[in-house]
């Protein structure tokens, strides 16, 4: 659907990490983990093309005034990167904002009790907090959380909250283990002899290792990718990426605004390079 | 009295001027949701081939200021998938479809043309002549007039549907080019497809699109196509289908002015995804506005 939000709150959590609350339909409520909203950052023509985030929650929430319903919101956490999201940084409450919601396909949460490891780098952690929600009705929750630095860690307290066990690493050892999250994801999976359920989103580095160690470990495992999208809905055909079977000869392209943006590792092509980061 | 919005282009009744663009709107359902497809005039589906075709490798897309620039490479489903699984979709809508297609030789444009004619749901054929010529080391059938011509004499021999060619703005002429398929049998133009340009990444001394180059498209292009159909629509009989960078109901207006019959929307339904529908409202209510009681009136009414 599309929808005028009015913006409630927009907030940087981290230098650099801003988390915007809008007023949203109440079909939003029914917006799945993992799915995501194009925005139009302003009724102008530059940017002109939407951005696309990921859904990072969905709630009631009360207004201040006395005797109102509880409103329906939508928030997205996002990294300012470039034109697009510094104008959206500069917004405030009650700014509008055009938004197209929600899009694609969300995650297949899997069996009730099976362990679920969730992996987030950087801002790839923003669509794996509504994953979390719905996760821990039914099963135990991990979350590894990679960054650059403690800077690039967002929103620990909120997944410590849900009941998950969080475990943290930073490249330059400011939070958590030294190095690499998937570092500390084999120590947990050589610790439960590889049980679970891996889903990750983050930069295309992280989630290709992701894929190594849940093929080596034969984990079910689902990624969230990344494309530069121009409709959201399958119509450009801008944003593929490169599904198992392609080569050259025999080209599998898979749209990930409309098959995505949550795959199975086993749909998709690995060795060479899938999409743009 | 409402103002009366129908256009004629080749027998194609339009109930307004405004139809959606090719490889923009894909086979119509995508944007299904978002507005609706009998508001509008017709739609055009994404460029078919008679073979399924892959496209470029990514990135295929990057915004550039006021457009963006695509190398999508064509991919679409193929002729037989289109009968198979998009056609259904078409029968669905009481509103015209219009296929538009292309291919690498004469031949195949004239087979697929064949193949498009069979299909009932088919109200019309836009050919699109923006690609290259295998036969003939690759040069773009719609750069060169006697190339463009063979084309569209292929064609018109393999389909008595309304014949539309697109042309490439990407040439010194476009009104050299023009004349060259009116006379070969096109019973409209479609004027312009994007144009050819190039983005780089100075941190990486690289260029963004993997394609090297890709088509701008959006208001950026929008000048550009306006001189452009204004200069066809003086020099042929056929209609004209105004494209490139229409964002309002101004917009499409003003290439009515300059000469065209009706007008695609490309670019602008990624943006708002009910662009072509709101723009054929606009239109209306500013022919209310005005007192103009008919949108015909102002087709090629351009002062001065
Ligand atoms: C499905 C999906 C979900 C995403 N979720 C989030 C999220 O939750 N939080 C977050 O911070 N970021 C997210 N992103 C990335 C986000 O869309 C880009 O960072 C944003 O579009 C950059 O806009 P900009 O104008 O600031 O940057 P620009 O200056 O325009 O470009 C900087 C870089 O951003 C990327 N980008 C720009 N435009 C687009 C576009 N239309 N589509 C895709 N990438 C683009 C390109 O890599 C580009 O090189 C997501 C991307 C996708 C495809
Ligand atoms: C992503 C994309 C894909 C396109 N694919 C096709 C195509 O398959 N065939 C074609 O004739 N034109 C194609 N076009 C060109 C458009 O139909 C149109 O001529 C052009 O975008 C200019 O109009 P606009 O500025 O309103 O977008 C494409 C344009 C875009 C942006
Ligand atoms: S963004 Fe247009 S097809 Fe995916």
């Amino acid at each position: 659907m599309q929808f005028k939000a009015m913006i409630l709150d927009n907030a940087e959590v981290s230098p650099g990490y801003w988390r915007m609350r809008m007023t949203a339909p109440p079909e939003i409520l029914e917006a799945q983990p993992g799915q995501f909203v194009m925005v139009r950052v302003n009724p102008s023509i530059d940017p002109l093309i939407r951005r696309p985030f990921g859904v990072f929650d969905v709630g009631l929430h009360q207004p201040a005034y006395t005797g109102a319903a509880p409103q329906p919101y939508l928030e997205i956490l996002y990294r300012v990167v470039g034109k697009g999201t510094a104008m959206l940084s500069a917004l405030h409450g009650t700014d509008l904002l055009d938004i197209i919601a929600p899009l694609g396909s969300g995650f297949d949460c899997g069996p009730a009790g099976e362990e679920k490891l969730i992996v987030g780098g950087g801002v790839g952690l923003a669509p794996l907090y509504l994953l979390a929600r719905e996760l821990v009705k039914d099963s135990p929750v991990r979350l590894f959380a990679g960054g650059r630095s403690k800077d690039d860690v967002l929103c620990i307290t909120e997944f410590e909250r849900l009941g998950v066990e969080c475990y943290t690493a930073t490249e330059d050892g400011s939070l958590g283990e030294q190095g690499f999250v998937t570092k500390v994801l084999e120590q947990r999976l050589d610790t439960t002899g590889n049980k679970g359920r891996i889903f990750a989103c983050g930069p295309h580095g992280m989630l290709q290792a992701v894929a190594g160690i849940a093929a080596g470990r034969h984990i079910p495992c689902q990624v969230s990718l990344e494309g530069y999208m121009a409709c959201g809905v399958g119509a450009c055909l801008g944003c593929v990426c490169q599904g198992a079977n392609h080569s050259s000869e025999t080209p599998d392209y898979r749209c990930v605004c409309s098959e995505g943006p949550v795959f199975d590792v086993t749909e998709l092509k690995w060795e060479g390079a899938c999409h743009a980061t | 009295m409402q103002p009366d919005m129908s256009v004629e282009i080749a027998g194609l009744n339009l109930r307004n001027p405004v139809m959606t663009a090719s490889g923009t709107f894909g086979y119509g359902e995508e944007f299904s949701r978002y507005v609706d497809l009998e508001a509008i005039g017709a739609f055009v589906t994404k460029g078919l081939s008679l073979k399924p075709r892959a496209g470029n490798p990514t990135p295929r897309i990057v915004e550039t200021p006021g457009g963006m620039l695509n190398a999508i490479g064509l991919q679409n489903v193929g002729v037989e998938a289109f009968i198979q699984k998009k056609v259904p979709f078409l029968r669905t809508v009481n509103t015209p479809a219009i296929a538009n297609f292309f291919g690498s030789t004469p031949d195949e444009y004239a087979e697929l043309a064949g193949r498009l004619d069979a299909i009932p749901e088919v109200a019309a054929l836009e050919v699109n002549i923006s690609c290259p010529n295998v036969k003939q080391g690759g040069i773009v059938f719609g750069t060169d007039p006697g190339c463009a011509a063979s084309v569209v004499t292929a064609c018109r021999a393999a389909t008595t549907k309304p014949l539309i060619v697109k042309l490439s703005p990407n040439v010194t002429d476009i009104v050299e080019m023009a004349q060259a398929c009116e006379e070969a049998g096109a019973d409209a133009l479609s004027v312009i497809n994007t144009l050819t340009g190039m983005a780089i990444d100075l941190e990486r001394r690289r260029p963004v699109l993997a394609n090297v180059t890709g088509g701008l498209s959006g208001p950026a292009i929008k000048p550009v196509a306006l001189r452009m159909v204004w200069q066809v629509a003086r020099a042929v009989t056929v209609p004209v289908i105004g494209i490139g960078g229409i964002m309002s109901a101004t917009d499409a207006l003003e290439f009515l002015l300059a000469g065209a019959t009706a007008v695609q929307v490309g670019t602008a339904s990624f943006v708002n995804p009910g662009a072509a529908q709101e723009i054929a409202e606009g239109m209306q209510q500013w022919l209310a506005e005005h007192g103009v009681a008919t949108v015909r009136s102002l087709i090629g009414a351009l002062e001065g």
